[in-house]
């Protein structure tokens, strides 16, 4: 995990000491209520329905156990011992009171971390894979380049007030687990048939208003040109991203009205300005960052014997072995395994976590995760890096602590926004829609027959809860100052990266689960043996189940 | 006389700036003294105002640094302008003219952004902060502000080395 050294503390120092002042000059009238707006919005600070919102960083999702229990102590002093893990991996605070968010930027600089840019028209947080570093098919570990990134868009002097918010995913993996598509940029890792390390660079996607799968732009950038291609990119997009309609701002809007070749040809003769400049990256920097990495002191262990030990108890206890079946993923080394630990658990809003949760997490982390652990897009904690023959142990306190539901990737491992329980943009509540479905597929071994399915809920058309990828998605509308939700069929977060094609007229809260039960009636009785969801959702087209959802009683 | 930043001190504002004309900038009559005229008016008149010791340029926030291009180097003085504090296209002009065509004069920002904004702007090659007449009160605040960081990640113009390249 990346530590900071006198620079980096003194930078994030500075930072802290600036928004003070800031805020000063504010509460003392000389800032106008719209000068400080983008102030604070950079520092993480929204203006709620009901409260202020304060939106902690957290660097592609990576904490260690002293973080955690900051958290927790967060959570108690200035909040109500509890928050939210957000779609991009990042933490929300409900219940901050405005005056004391300089402090509570001097307790997260304590333990190195921040609140830099996680909103506002700017650079933001970096995401990426939460199994970075341990998963099975990973290229190379997407951390270092991720921090390298970090660094750069730090309170970037050019690009602090860009056209609207500009986001970056890096994916290392043959799987995309950073939805890294329907970002501003996206970046692969990839190598070329030299052998050397490099991205693909995909811009303009994005979700929002105008959802977008982006472009290719380059197959092959290589590593120490990182830096210097991504502020061509972002200065070709500062100067002529659209700046008249707050709608039409983001980048992808530029790509599409440019094409994505020409925008291509302009970010390649702005980079053959930076190129070999001083952003290229050294390799001392590339081995600094990643020297943060390295695999932690792992066990030589014989993977068949430990698999036997967790086989035996899986053999004795089918919630253990329901636990195993969804929670537990694959890990590079021999004798290890990735846990996801659940935080939907029917009746608690998706991604939230409590401040003695947070503490136990930590706990967690000591003893079974080398004192780390990770956020995940989907509102889920990791523990990366656990002995199978400790899984058994791990699952107990889990489920002592309400961590351990069975069910990640199921439908009910919901991706949901917090809607207009508590956001000021929402049109319409999404949590208790998430409960509604919960609760009608409470049937565990019927929500497992049903296997993968991406369920996605956005409060509002912004699409914080990445709706329009969901193999099935819910979209929250005004109509009249009525509450309704409109479904989306066949999209997807991974490889096929597709947008969701929407069914029909909108429905009102209540019948939302029943809708749901209908689309998974035509599911069960169409599919193929052993065919998932969404590829029968593409077999069939969206046809067969708006008949059924759209049928009159007979 | 209204006063500015410059460098850093709080000192008096000597130069004009003229608005835009509403008819053809090739017609419009710039004023004597030392004014800084806007690029299309420089563009429409350059042959005649080429002659005069004090010309200043400015940019619009819609106008890019390639427009001016090296040209930038024949003035003592080049502006860029916030319509709005939040339009940062100017952060890009001013570093482009710094960086790209080698511009060493006085390099000022005008027109709508605030004290809090110094720092970056510094970052970016302004070393002049011209709030106008009516937004004086900031003066003070934008001297302190420009120092809000002493230290930084990136590339700039005040510090072309980004600190991977610095760090001990």
């Amino acid at each position: 995990m990346y530590i900071y050294d006198e620079y980096d503390h003194r930078i994030q120092s500075q930072r802290v000491t600036q928004f003070r002042g800031q805020m000063e000059r504010y509460l003392d009238g000389q800032l106008e209520e719209a000068e400080f707006l983008p102030l604070r919005l950079q520092n993480g600070l929204y203006v709620q329905r009901l409260a202020p919102m304060l939106r902690i960083a957290v660097p592609y999702g990576l904490m260690n156990s002293r973080q955690l229990r900051q958290m927790a102590h967060i959570t108690r002093t200035y909040d109500k011992g509890y928050c939210h893990i957000s779609t991009r991996q990042n933490i929300q605070l409900n219940w901050p009171q405005l005056e004391e968010v300089p402090d509570i930027l001097q307790s997260l600089l304590d333990v190195e971390m921040h609140c830099n840019q996680t909103s506002g028209n700017c650079i933001r947080n970096t995401t990426t894979d939460q199994f970075a570093g341990v998963a099975p098919d990973e290229l190379v570990d997407p951390r270092p380049y991720c921090e390298l990134i970090r660094q750069w868009s730090t309170f970037h002097p050019e690009f602090a007030f860009l056209p609207r918010k500009f986001k970056i995913a890096v994916n290392a993996s043959q799987t995309d687990r950073a939805a890294m598509k329907v970002h501003d940029i996206g970046l692969q890792l990839v190598q070329n048939e030299a052998g050397e390390t490099g991205f693909s660079v995909y811009v303009g996607g994005g979700l929002g208003r105008t959802p977008v799968v982006g472009s290719l732009i380059r197959d092959f950038i290589p590593e120490k040109h990182l830096l210097s291609y991504l502020e061509a990119i972002l200065r070709i997009y500062n100067q002529f991203g659209r700046r008249d309609n707050k709608f039409k701002a983001r980048i992808k809007i530029l790509v599409r009205a440019m094409t994505p070749e020409v925008f291509a040809e302009k970010v390649e003769a702005e980079w053959e300005h930076l190129r070999d400049g001083s952003t290229t990256l050294t390799q001392a920097e590339v081995d600094r960052a990643k020297s943060y990495f390295t695999e932690p002191a792992y066990e030589s262990l014989d993977e068949a014997k430990e698999q036997a030990v967790v086989d035996r108890q899986a053999n004795d206890s089918k919630a253990f072995s329901n636990w195993l079946m969804r929670n537990v993923s694959g890990h590079k080394k021999p004798g290890y395994a990735a846990v996801t630990l659940s935080l939907k658990p029917t009746g608690i809003s998706p991604g939230d976590i409590t401040d003695s949760q947070l503490e136990t997490l930590a706990d967690l982390a000591d003893r079974f995760s080398f004192g780390e652990a990770r956020t995940t897009h989907e509102q889920n904690m990791v523990l990366a890096d656990v002995k199978k023959s400790e899984l058994f142990d791990l699952w107990q306190e889990a489920k002592a602590a309400g961590f351990a539901t069975p069910n990640i990737g199921t439908l009910t491992d919901i991706i949901c926004c917090p809607g207009g329980d508590f956001c000021s943009l929402a049109n319409a509540k999404s949590i208790p829609i998430a409960e509604a479905i919960q609760r009608q597929f409470d049937d565990l071994d019927y929500v497992y027959d049903l296997g993968d399915i991406d369920l996605n809920i956005s409060g509002c058309m912004n699409a914080c809860g990445h709706h329009h990828v969901g193999h099935i998605g819910i979209l929250g509308v005004d109509k009249k100052g009525q509450e309704f939700y409109q479904i989306t069929l066949g999209g997807n977060a991974s490889n096929d990266t597709a947008l969701g094609k929407v069914i029909g007229p909108s429905f009102n809260a209540e019948e939302v689960p029943d809708v749901m039960q209908k689309i998974i009636d035509v599911y069960v009785e169409q599919r193929t043996e052993e065919e998932p969801f969404i590829d029968t959702v593409n077999r069939l087209g969206i046809s067969p189940f708006k008949e059924r959802v759209y049928a009159k009683a007979s | 006389m209204p006063k500015l930043v410059k460098d850093g001190a709080i000192i008096e504002n000597d130069w004009t700036l003229m608005a835009k004309p509403d008819g053809e900038p090739a017609e419009a009559s710039v004023p004597e003294g030392k004014v800084i005229v806007p690029l299309k008016v420089w563009q429409a008149q350059k042959d005649t105002l080429k002659s005069r010791d004090s010309l200043g340029v400015w940019l619009d926030t819609d106008e890019t640094a390639d427009e001016l291009g090296e040209e930038a180097r024949e003035f003592p003085l080049v502006a860029v302008n916030f319509p709005a504090f939040a339009d940062g296209r100017a952060f890009t002009t001013a570093r482009m003219i710094r960086e790209r065509y080698g511009f060493e004069g006085e390099l000022r920002a005008v027109g709508y952004f605030l004290a809090e904004q110094a720092n970056y702007l510094r970052r970016c090659g302004v070393n002049a902060l011209d709030f106008g007449e009516d937004r004086q009160q900031h003066l003070e605040a934008a001297v302190e502000a420009l120092n809000d960081f002493t230290e930084y990640y990136q590339s700039s113009v005040d510090q072309p080395l980004p600190l991977f390249r610095r760090r001990a």
